[in-house]
């Protein structure tokens, strides 16, 4: 499991690799929405959490395409489902190393946006916690619709389609509580719900994920 | 030990392809699949390995003993040779690759990136992959595809060795690799009636 790990991690970092596409993604979203929106510093501030959260959603989206789509292509698959670690286990690992290019990169950038969007002092520590909290739950969710549509061929708009939904659970809870923390409110209640939906990812979702993979690469 | 498939049929993309197939196979022996294009032998061997399963029929002895060599390596480009011998055999809790390195002549190639080899060293390296699972049957599919005459005959020596040291090995193959001993099995015979075994299906949703 370690050595699927570092492969995957040395792979994201090498050239080609996909590593900071997501960051780049959500650096460009983010700088640009001050100018679309306007020298408005209310305004900002109000809608900064909901705006960091669906960068971050929307950057992990867009490197699901590759999570398994290149494994699959140069049969590394094949290998793995006849491997004596299980496909539950290489899934889960798979979303790890995903979330730690994509999801741990959004989590230690994001305060640093914060500060572009005008989020208030107060909300920047329930941010991080919000998103280091939700986008484990991102990442085993895109795994998940990664191996449903990884035998077909320019498979991301469907993947997309099928993720987005079970997205939004984990957008609400999260940008909720960011939300309340930066307005000084009780954020209790979705940060428990958040916790909820990733731990459930991380508990379930590798089976799931083996369960469709294993058809899909029939 | 032993791989025994009794009464197996196996179906592509819903339709039956080949139907009886029955045969065992015993610790120092290999088997060489033959028949035409399209007649069934990847579907079979990819069920064999566990990769489909079967629509009818039993695979005994396959579980946790297949190594698979299909139509793709199993290689990243941006990874050295050694790094990809190195990853796959971490996979299947070992350590040594100098005797694969070794056995297809890749030590000179081991820190070039797999992206920058040829079709046929890339498919040495891809071999070389079974030798480090330490597994004791090897499934080949057209393991020959690109390779040059001299490392055909590395091949075949690899695979004898494995058999010499009580291994099993299942090709699927149309050239001659020397192996005079080896049971050649022909698919044709076997195809499965377009009818056959009429409502079993291999699809997932239907």
């Amino acid at each position: 499991m370690i050595a699927l790990l570092i492969r995957d991690l040395r792979l994201a970092f090498r050239a080609g690799g996909g590593f900071g596409l997501g960051l780049a993604f959500f650096l460009i979203l983010v700088v640009l929405v001050p100018f679309s929106v306007g020298p408005q510093s209310a305004l900002l501030s109000s809608i900064a959490p909901g705006v960091l959260w669906l960068g971050a959603l929307l950057a992990c989206l867009l490197s699901l395409d590759r999570l398994l789509a290149l494994d699959f292509e140069d049969g590394t698959l094949d290998v793995l489902a006849s491997a004596p670690l299980p496909l539950e286990a290489a899934l889960a690992v798979k979303g790890f190393a995903h979330w730690i290019t994509t999801g741990l990169p959004l989590v230690i950038a994001a305060p640093f946006l914060g500060v572009l969007l005008n989020l208030p002092p107060e909300g920047f520590g329930w941010l991080v916690i919000s998103l280091m909290l939700g986008t484990p739950a991102l990442s085993m969710i895109g795994c998940f619709g990664a191996a449903l549509t990884v035998g077909i061929k320019r498979g991301g708009l469907l993947m997309s389609l099928l993720v987005l939904p079970l997205y939004v659970p984990t957008l609400i809870f999260g940008a909720e509580a960011a939300r309340r923390g930066a307005i000084g409110m009780d954020v209790e209640t979705p940060l428990f719900l958040l916790a909820g939906i990733s731990l459930g990812s991380l508990a379930l979702l590798p089976f799931a994920a083996a369960a469709a993979l294993r058809m899909t690469i029939r | 030990m032993e791989l025994r498939l009794s009464d197996i049929a196996v179906a592509r993309g819903g339709v039956p392809v080949l139907s009886g197939v029955s045969f065992t196979l015993t610790a120092g022996a290999a088997m060489i699949l033959r028949g035409p294009n399209g007649s069934g032998k990847t579907t079979l061997l990819r069920t064999i390995v566990g990769l489909q399963p079967p629509l009818a029929g039993k695979i005994e002895g396959a579980a946790d003993t297949v190594a698979y060599a299909g139509h793709a390596d199993g290689l990243k480009a941006m990874l050295s040779v050694a790094e990809n011998l190195t990853f796959w055999a971490a996979v299947y809790g070992r350590r040594d690759i100098d005797a694969a390195l070794e056995a297809y002549a890749l030590a000179p190639l081991a820190d070039r990136l797999a992206g920058t080899l040829s079709a046929g060293q890339k498919r040495r390296a891809g071999l070389a992959r079974l030798m480090v699972t330490g597994r004791p049957i090897w499934v080949l599919d057209e393991p020959t595809v690109s390779l040059d005459v001299d490392a055909v005959k590395l091949f075949a020596d690899a695979v004898r060795a494995h058999l010499r040291a009580g291994g099993m090995a299942l090709l699927a193959t149309h050239i001659d690799l020397g192996l005079t001993d080896a049971q050649v099995l022909d698919v044709t015979p076997l195809r499965a009636a377009p009818t056959a075994l009429y409502g079993a299906s291999d699809e997932a949703f239907l």
